[in-house]
């Protein structure tokens, strides 16, 4: 979610008497982030640190004359540029004092503005749309300037813009209500006019926003009914020829703003970023009217992120430098900082990160300090108790062994001894000293493993796993181990009883899963539990679709009308009708995988490595789940280790987020995202009603203190 | 048992102080609560957590440290002064200027020979611990800055101070300042406002911890000065910690009302170095908390929103026992409502004013006189510590530490008053809490926090007789009209009764006794607070605590001991025959909740004054922060 931090002062303003503009005519970036050049209306400029919202230098023009344009900083050579009184360009160093001693060049035409970018050299911009640099212009200021504007034809807005390596001056422009956009480049120097298409009649575009990314420049602009358009002009292919007919430039309408009664009036919209646009002076759509608000939207999803009430008028001005958001209002300017990370379908719908309570059934001492700080309390779970009972007669004719015996025995004997007195230990060791000498153990034959590649004892590492003693960190290379080894019920017992699997693991235990031959697949021995609920859940929707219309329908006695009434019934239902896409085993793996924790910030980028095949299966695969859980007939399974519904939604919307563009070109994935956007939907719906039930809840608890009785009353009461 | 007429009261606006401060001493399990208006409340962790001491506040004195040296209670506060209380009388003993401005914080050394100060002007002042006073020793390098916290090492030789912007640490023998430790302001627009460290702790390993105002709980070397760990709990101020004995754990409340636990463990298995890690988070509190304690088994912590929170660490105590419950405790555990049955008037007991009220009057459920305010008692700079009404509402006493009120009240509304002299002592070492007297007037009761009960007769004016001491604190005394028996609820929740005639336990006592009480009854967590009769039946005892009221019947059976004790829903549902059958002597009614006072008039009705725990909230500031969903 994009946020508005805390916002400072920089400055106090000098609006007009009647509150018309705010008395800046422009905020430049200068030397670096931290430094910007505020040009106020009339007669000074001020160089100001932001972080420390302190002056550094101010100038000032003599009285009578009058700056027409906002002071730029040219870094090349570290002056700065501006022009006072339409003609006179003038051009100054930080250290000099006094500007009317600084240098000083008069021009034949008026001047619309400079503009300059971080590095690049100065341009200056006529009010009849001719463009010069400015050494060049310098070079001779009385040479006669061209006319490219029309007759009453006047600039309204211009910005510059840095494609690669190429300057572009755009240029908006009004003629007799009509709006044209100039995108001019320079060096070689080339014009290409378009005409803006016409909004309701009278209507003008109130600010305009450019940015450039992608090999184009984005238009943005917003007019007085609130709308936000965004045009994307091709910098590639442009000035061939002279751009004397205007071309039509095609436009989208990216936001729909709500505008309240009437129309806006001063109001800017600036593009943040690719996805978020910042609003200044459109009324917020959850407060009242009569204040003013600075808003973040999200225009992929149409979403309101985040909103600041700025108190005093605002002037529809609005910059923007480094996460910063410059704003005019009242008599202070202000700078809000803000942060637009990149938002994610998940983040939008406001993911509810559920975690089903397993600890509740499982007794993980893992991750809890407290049985390592204070083991003397910690309750030995029931299953390593009764399994060591059981293993208790068998282990007896065994020789004590110490932890270390055991560990210089690991490195030198066969699977057989190993696993036999691996199993003795563990009945012997007391469960609170098991935890560090478990650890031990399998770190050892884990490194044995990986240096002797024909020594593998998959039961006893099961065995150790089953302790629940160890976790990730204490043997970082096991899983993997097993993944190699093909050890699938390892992996799955690790899986389950890991409290912390980095995302990484959990991937490429993913693509391990999903890649797995489905014949290979059911020779594996997995945990009977899972793999029962797999079969619950699989064999009773066959089992329903069997019995319906009470006969089978493979029953061959049925005639052609019947089965092709049946076949309609079919498809009306044929979502709940939907085979597994993957085998038994393969979905229990997966199932697995669906309840490992996980954190989606450090998921993405590794589960962008999958394949889209693979994508598409386990997609089918998660639907799948998804419609089984959805059907009222499924009974919730207690007692079952099954991944919960929300955990489902939140891999669905993972898998989104990173597979997205790849899915929408697969032809095959249609149907399947057609499907996913209607679940998508009901959830979006879901949340929404969440939200309206959290108003109704609270005007019931409201209409409640009501009834209550108040400070007085007298009531009857009966005791038996 | 029939109908009751209620008066239901809400109009008792009681508003329970925030708690300021806390100090818990482990040798004798008692807890010291500081309240914003100066009250300083002991709890006796080893009985149920019965308040059993309260020293009344006093307008300006405003307490912002407190700390205990063996079983002596100092505190300072933003007055500039320390104070020491007497525990026996339960006032302040005496009080010293430090001349040092207000002061922020007090800590003593682990021997208990000197106490330090940091007060506002800069310096942090050392006073040498004599037997009956305190005397200045001297100030250790002034500093520009406020000394907010103190902490001594356990060696008594370094002192670490938490200032603005930085912690210093004092050689405690030169009094030089050997370190100076930079805290970071907080990141991004507040960048430019100071922060604060409000709660350092030192530990015998050098390793110094602190809480400040950017939301940091930071983890120092103590010896080289440098920061080891930093760990951001909060948007917010962290403003106490507090660590546990055995220096293996460290508490932090923020402003959020949250509390958040550091324990000093081995990240990873079988490795020997240990580091803090931030473990739990307790959320109970929807204010500040400003206060904790860090106990053995348990995280007491409490704040602006005046509940005393006692939070058990579960691997401290044994599971699902009572052990291991959270307990709240919002009221206190006295009764603040005085009755008179006769006349129909309530007295309500605040800090700093009585008011007197009268009941209203009603036919069925018409009511046809609402209840009138008659008149209030405004007291000076000391607070009110108890307060009473005759029954037949013509007097009316108070006192404050220093002096004893009485009043007579006549309805013509003027108000003579008289003063009369203070009491005998009784012969007892520890402060009597209780006190009842018989209806005739021949019998007086006292109960003190030695947990003793002793009799006197008042027609003979000499001690009667003592009840055998039982080992828990009695809660609530009464003396039975009719029978002359007295009745005691002791903070573990046993009922006895006590034949004055005899000098010895009832049957009924015994009975009750050998049978047991229900656990149901004995697992409730606020006591029982007051007591009082049905003159109608004898036989019946009207007794109540926050969330219930109960009236006992001494002519019924006991419930068998799996019987449902909570049966009134049970036995509505029953004909009238069978009732007799299934009823038991436990009538309890939860209809009211959060009361402040049971009493029953005159004219058989019952008063019920009601404060809900909702009410107190609403009357709160703001919250920084409200949950909301699962942000």
């Amino acid at each position: 979610m994009a946020a508005l931090y805390e916002g400072y002062t920089l400055c106090g303003l000098v609006p007009d008497q009647n509150l018309s503009s705010s008395g800046i005519q422009g905020i430049e970036e200068e030397r670096d982030r931290d430094h910007v050049v505020v040009t106020d209306s009339t007669r000074s400029v001020t160089l100001y640190k932001v972080s420390d919202q302190k002056p550094l230098g101010s100038w000032t023009v003599k009285q009578g004359h009058k700056l027409t344009c906002p002071a730029v900083f040219n870094s090349q050579t570290n002056e700065y540029v501006a022009v006072t009184d339409n003609k006179v360009i003038r051009i100054w160093k930080e250290d000099d004092i006094l500007l009317d001693k600084a240098f000083k060049a008069t021009v034949s035409s008026d001047v619309w503005k400079v503009h300059c970018t971080h590095g690049g050299e100065p341009v200056v911009l006529f009010q009849r749309g001719a463009v010069r640099l400015l050494d060049s212009l310098l070079a001779a200021p009385q040479q006669p300037i061209e006319e490219v504007l029309a007759q009453e034809e006047a600039i309204r807005w211009s910005t510059i813009i840095v494609a690669e390596t190429q300057q572009f001056i755009i240029i908006t422009t009004e003629q007799k209500g009509e709006h044209f956009l100039y995108l001019q480049r320079l060096n070689p120097n080339s014009v290409q006019r378009y005409r803006l298409e016409r909004e309701e009649p009278g209507l003008s575009p109130l600010s305009f926003s450019a940015t450039y990314r992608d090999k184009h420049i984005c238009l943005l602009y917003l007019y007085p009914n609130g709308h936000v358009y965004q045009s994307v002009l091709s910098v590639r292919g442009l000035g061939t020829e002279e751009g004397v007919q205007a071309l039509p430039l095609p436009r989208s309408l990216l936001l729909g703003l709500p505008v309240g009664d009437g129309q806006l009036e001063a109001a800017s919209a600036m593009a943040l970023d690719e996805a978020h646009v910042a609003v200044v002076g459109v009324p917020h759509p959850s407060a009242g009217g009569g204040k003013d608000f600075l808003c973040i939207w999200n225009t992929n999803f149409q979403t309101l992120q985040a909103g600041k009430e700025i108190a005093g008028k605002i002037y529809g001005q609005l910059w923007s430098y480094s996460n910063k958001v410059f704003i005019p209002h009242g008599k202070t300017l202000s700078i809000i900082p803000f942060e637009c990370p990149k938002s994610s379908l998940a983040s939008a719908l406001g993911k509810l990160k559920h975690t089903k309570t397993e600890e509740s059934k499982t007794p993980n001492s893992v991750p809890s300090w407290n049985n390592i700080l204070h083991g003397e309390k910690a309750q030995p779970s029931k299953s390593a108790e009764t399994r060591r009972t059981r293993t208790t007669r068998k282990s007896q004719s065994t020789t004590n062994l110490t932890t270390d015996q055991v560990l210089e025995l690991i490195k030198t004997a066969p699977v057989e001894e190993i696993q036999k007195e691996v199993e003795g230990f563990l009945t012997r060791a007391e469960f609170q000293d098991l935890q560090p000498s478990v650890g031990q153990l399998a770190l050892t034959l884990v490194s044995r493993s990986l240096a002797d590649p024909a020594f593998y004892s998959s039961s006893t590492l099961a065995q150790l796993v089953h302790t629940r003693c160890l976790c990730h960190s204490v043997c970082p290379d096991l899983v993997l181990l097993a993944l190699e080894k093909k050890d699938y019920f390892l992996c799955q017992l690790c899986l389950q009883f890991f409290p912390d699997i980095p995302e990484a693991v959990t991937c490429a235990c993913l693509k391990a899963f999903i890649s797995i031959p489905d014949v290979d697949a059911e020779k594996v021995s997995l945990e009977p539990d899972s793999v029962e609920f797999m079969e619950n859940l699989i064999t009773r929707d066959r089992a329903e679709a069997g019995l319906q219309n009470g006969f089978s329908p493979t029953s061959s006695v049925v005639n052609d009308r019947q089965t092709r009434a049946e076949d309609v019934k079919k498809k009306a239902s044929a979502p709940s009708q939907l085979s597994c896409p993957v085998g038994l085993h393969k979905a229990v793996l997966i199932n697995e995988i669906l309840q490992t924790p996980y954190s989606d910030t450090f998921l993405l980028p590794h589960l962008k490595d999958l394949s889209s095949q693979h994508v598409m299966l386990f997609l089918q695969y998660l639907q799948f789940l998804y419609l089984k859980y959805s059907q009222d007939a499924f009974p919730q399974m207690e007692g079952f280790r099954s991944p919960s519904l929300s955990q489902i939604m939140d891999w669905v919307c993972l898998l989104l987020d990173a597979h997205f563009t790849v899915l929408v070109m697969t032809p095959e994935a249609k149907g399947l995202l057609l499907n996913l956007h209607r679940f998508v939907k009901s959830q979006v719906r879901l949340v929404s009603e969440l939200g309206k039930i959290e108003g109704s809840l609270q005007e019931l608890r409201k209409m409640k203190a009501k009834e209550s009785i108040g400070q007085y009353s007298i009531e009857i009461i009966e005791l038996f | 048992m029939g109908e009751f007429k209620v008066h239901r009261v809400r109009f008792f606006d009681y508003m329970p102080s925030a708690i300021r401060t806390m100090a818990f001493n482990s040798q004798t399990e008692r807890l010291a609560v500081a309240r914003a208006d100066g009250a300083v409340e002991i709890f006796n962790f080893n009985d149920n957590f019965f308040q059993e001491k309260v020293i009344p506040g006093q307008d300006g004195r405003a307490t912002e440290a407190l700390c205990w040296v063996g079983h002596r209670l100092f505190s300072a506060g933003l007055n500039g002064e320390i104070t020491e209380y007497d525990l026996e009388n339960l006032r302040p003993q005496y009080t010293v200027d430090a001349y040092g401005g207000p002061i922020w914080t007090i800590s003593s050394n682990s021997q208990g020979t000197q106490l330090a100060v940091g007060c506002e002007d800069g310096t942090v002042k050392i006073f040498a611990i004599l037997e009956e006073r305190i005397q200045f020793q001297r100030n250790l390098n002034r500093h520009k800055g406020r000394i907010i916290s103190l902490c001594w090492h356990p060696s008594s030789a370094q002192i670490a101070a938490g200032m603005t912007d930085m912690i210093k640490i004092f050689d405690a023998e030169t009094g030089h300042a050997t370190r100076r430790l930079l805290v970071d302001r907080a990141m991004g627009a507040s960048k430019n406002k100071e922060v604060v460290v409000w709660s350092v702790g030192y530990l015998s390993d050098h390793t110094i911890i602190s809480g400040d105002s950017a939301g940091k709980v930071q983890i120092w070397n103590g010896l080289t000065g440098t920061l080891v760990r930093t760990y951001l709990v909060t948007k917010w101020d962290v403003l106490v910690l507090s660590v546990s004995k055995d220096e293996s754990s460290v508490i932090a409340g923020t402003s959020e009302g949250t509390v958040i636990q550091f324990q000093f463990i081995s990240s990873t298995v079988d490795q020997h170095d240990k580091e803090w890690v931030r473990t739990r988070t307790f959320r109970n509190h929807s204010h500040d908390v400003s206060a904790l304690a860090h106990t053995d088994t348990a995280v007491v912590s409490g704040g602006m929103d005046t509940q005393l929170v006692v939070r058990p660490l579960l691997d401290k105590v044994e599971k699902n026992t009572q052990e291991s419950a959270l307990r709240k405790i919002a009221f206190p555990h006295r009764s603040l409502v005085g009755c008179a049955k006769k006349a129909g008037l309530l007295l309500f007991q605040f800090p700093d004013r009585l008011e007197l009220w009268k009941l209203g009057e009603s036919e069925g459920h018409v009511c046809l006189m609402y209840p009138y305010f008659v008149c209030r008692f405004l007291q000076g700079e000391d607070h009110i510590c108890c307060s009473a009404l005759s029954a037949c509402g013509g007097w009316l006493a108070y006192s404050t530490v220093s002096s004893v009120r009485l009043y007579r009240i006549q309805y013509n509304n003027t108000i003579s008053i008289n003063k009369v002299g203070t009491l005998a002592r009784a012969c007892s070492r520890q402060p009597v809490h209780l006190l009842c007297a018989s209806d005739d007037g021949k019998w007086l009761a006292t109960a003190n926090t030695d947990c003793e009960i002793h009799i006197y007769n008042l027609h003979k004016m000499k001690l009667h007789c003592m009840v055998p001491v039982y080992n828990s604190c009695p809660t609530t005394i009464a003396i039975h009209p009719v029978t002359n028996n007295l009745i005691s609820v002791h903070a573990d929740q046993q009922i006895f009764e006590f034949s004055l005639v005899q000098k010895e336990y009832t049957q009924w006592s015994r009975r009750l006794q050998a049978q047991g009480l229900l656990s149901l009854w004995l697992e409730r967590d606020t006591p029982i607070t007051h007591i009082t009769f049905n003159p109608k039946n004898p036989d019946h005892i009207i007794l109540h605590d926050t969330y219930m009221f109960c009236i006992i019947d001494q002519s019924l059976p006991f419930p068998e001991l799996n019987a449902v004790l909570w049966n009134q829903m049970t036995l509505k549902s029953l004909p009238v025959s069978q009732r007799i059958g299934q009823s038991h002597a436990f009538k309890i009614c939860k209809s009211f909740q959060h009361l402040m006072c049971v009493s029953l008039l005159e004219d058989l009705s019952l008063v019920v004054v009601e404060r809900p725990l909702l009410d107190i909230m609403s009357q709160l500031p703001a919250p920084v922060r409200q949950k909301k969903f699962a942000t």
